[in-house]
């Protein structure tokens, strides 16, 4: 445990050092800026002579003043611990003590990332089932039929070399101007980019059982059905969750980009929003609360896969 | 309605013809393999044509593969302006830049297994995340030019590529590793002649993974914010106008610039790794 955890601490805590350097020469015209305004000595002392310096020049003859490049409100680039005080003010802050949070009015509040999380949850999570089933039953179809094989599965394949989110804006667009809005749109898109990894994935899997198997079962004059449930459904399990985890992530993607165009919640709208409004500790909360979601839903996969697993016998 | 009845008819000659064809003897020829698809892309281009005729459906909602062609046709110089700006500028030099950064640290996180073993675990799970989110920040660091699209190029490429290479250069048996010690090659050596050939296969499954997410990441950067110019402009604006032929022609031109770039990939990958069985199976 100790020989894992122990390198990956140090990266991390690597990480959140040079974060904390690059702030500086990130943050140091803004806070030169400020300090000039309130009247301290700044080295090249006119606006033109700094924007003509060098970032890290500027921190090296300043060093007076670097403590406010970790403290300043609207900064290019916000301290860990900037990010991490607007998480806990956009998560428990919000809902807990605030006037529209959980607590005091029953409902999330709209401000609290709480909120927006949920709401590119549950776009995910529907766009991921939908892809999920249309792209198993479609790779069930191409294993069964030959036509369907020769004349589907390519375009499969090349489907994936296509950067579909660029179809995003218009089918929110054009959802919404067939009278369909809100989760749903989201949700096509999370289910589009789900869909081909689950097709190639299955196909591969309903296909990994040999022919020897497959022979043995036809000994038993077991009807093409009953050799999908019986032999080729259980076997394709273990590529079904591979499949599954690079869905899910890709469906999260989807949700997130299909949240731009709309500005109707989800953190999607909570990025485009602090970018359009400066604020960029809340784009960084947002990115956050992203990975975690991320992480969660792949760590959840992976506990569903290693305990079907674990039950089937595939694995020890 | 003559039309919709049309569609039938056509999808039923199609899925006829390609149904003779995939299970009669030209099914294993080279010409079948790339007959029937095509076939099967013809049947449903056509289809759509006859089905947004025969039904008469607007022009915002879904515009007929001719509309979408003469619109690609009239357009052409502002979407190949487009593919400069978006595929050329910011996908293809942020790849270059995320691929190349990629493979150097792994060779560095090759050499140090403490390395391997603290930026592994954190690499892979950054491969995990949606890292297209990073693009407002970016955009807001390097300007609304081609640079905040190659960072996020570079950003999003960089994981895959990097837990591919590493895996690729642990592909070496202690065999092989062994006779190079016999030759007396020192690891710079080793590495250059039996480890990156060897690694080869991972790395262009890298390189083929991070096609798709340079494109992916240059254009949804550009949905944060962009010059007048490029292929999410064009698709962000062009919405916005309803005008959603062109629409059809930028993502015609993101769809064949990514399978192009994909094919170069692949044929790079033919070229040199003949010699893994993958390749020399076909």
């Amino acid at each position: 445990m100790r020989e894992r955890v122990l390198p990956v601490l140090v990266v991390v805590l690597a990480i959140v050092t040079l974060w904390y350097v690059a702030c500086l020469p990130m943050n140091i015209r803004e806070v030169l800026t400020e300090a000039e305004r309130a009247g301290a000595v700044v080295t090249p002392s006119t606006a033109i002579e700094r924007r003509d310096a060098g970032a890290i020049g500027l921190v090296l003859s300043n060093t007076d003043h670097l403590a406010q490049s970790w403290s300043q409100e609207r900064a290019k680039l916000p301290a860990p611990h900037q990010v991490a005080i607007e998480i806990w003010d956009s998560t428990i802050g919000e809902e807990v003590y605030g006037r529209r949070g959980i607590v005091q009015s029953g409902s999330f509040s709209n401000r609290s990332l709480v909120y927006h999380t949920g709401i590119t949850l549950w776009a995910t999570v529907l766009g991921f089932v939908i892809g999920t089933g249309l792209g198993v039953l479609l790779a069930v179809g191409i294993v069964h039929s030959r036509t369907m094989d020769t004349s589907v599965m390519p375009w499969a394949i090349v489907s994936q070399t296509i950067p579909i989110v660029a179809l995003a804006p218009m089918i929110i667009v054009v959802l919404y101007s067939v009278g369909v809005q809100g989760m749903f749109p989201k949700a096509v898109i999370s289910a589009y980019l789900s869909f081909f990894p689950v097709v190639v994935g299955m196909v591969k899997g309903l296909r990994s059982p040999d022919a020897m198997q497959l022979d043995l079962l036809r000994t038993y004059s077991a009807s093409p059905t009953e050799a999908l449930f019986k032999l080729r459904l259980p076997a394709s399990v273990p590529y079904l969750f591979a499949s599954l985890k690079i869905g899910i992530a890709a469906s999260l993607v989807g949700a997130i980009v299909g949240e731009l165009p709309v500005q109707k919640g989800g953190l999607g709208a909570r990025m485009l929003a602090g970018s359009y409004y400066g604020q960029t500790s809340q784009i960084w909360a947002a990115l956050f609360a992203a990975a975690t979601l991320a992480a969660v839903l792949v760590f959840a996969i992976s506990a569903m896969e290693r305990r079907t697993l674990r039950r089937m016998g595939v694995a020890g | 309605m003559i039309s919709l009845s049309l569609a039938l008819v056509v999808w039923a000659a199609g899925w006829a013809l390609n149904a003779r064809l995939a299970n009669g003897p030209l099914s294993n020829t080279r010409l079948g393999r790339i007959a029937v698809p095509a076939i099967f892309g013809l049947t449903v281009l056509v289809m759509w044509e006859l089905i947004v005729r025969g039904l008469n459906v607007p022009q915002v909602i879904l515009p007929a593969p001719s509309a979408i062609g003469s619109a690609f046709g009239a357009n052409l110089t502002v979407l190949w302006a487009d593919f400069v700006q978006t595929i050329l500028k910011g996908g293809l030099s942020g790849y270059v830049m995320g691929c190349g950064a990629a493979l150097c640290i792994a060779v560095l996180v090759d050499r140090f297994d403490f390395l391997r073993r603290g930026l592994l675990p954190v690499g892979s799970f950054m491969a995990a995340l949606p890292i297209v989110g990073t693009a407002p920040i970016l955009v807001m660091w390097y300007g609304f030019g081609w640079q905040s699209k190659a960072a996020v190029v570079v950003l999003m490429v960089f994981f895959p590529m990097l837990v591919n290479t590493v895996a690729g250069l642990r592909d070496t048996s202690a065999m092989q590793r062994d006779l190079m010690r016999t030759y007396g090659a020192g690891y710079w050596q080793t590495l250059w002649k039996l480890r990156l050939p060897a690694a080869l296969p991972f790395i262009f499954n890298g390189l083929k993974i991070s096609t798709t997410l340079a494109l992916i990441g240059a254009i949804v950067a550009e949905f944060f914010g962009s010059p007048t110019v490029g292929l999410g402009f064009r698709i962000s604006t062009s919405v916005g106008q309803l005008a959603l032929d062109v629409v059809w022609a930028a993502i015609l031109v993101a769809a064949l610039a990514g399978s192009a770039f994909y094919g170069v990939v692949t044929l790079a990958e033919r070229g040199l790794t003949f010699w893994h069985p993958s390749q020399r199976a076909q």
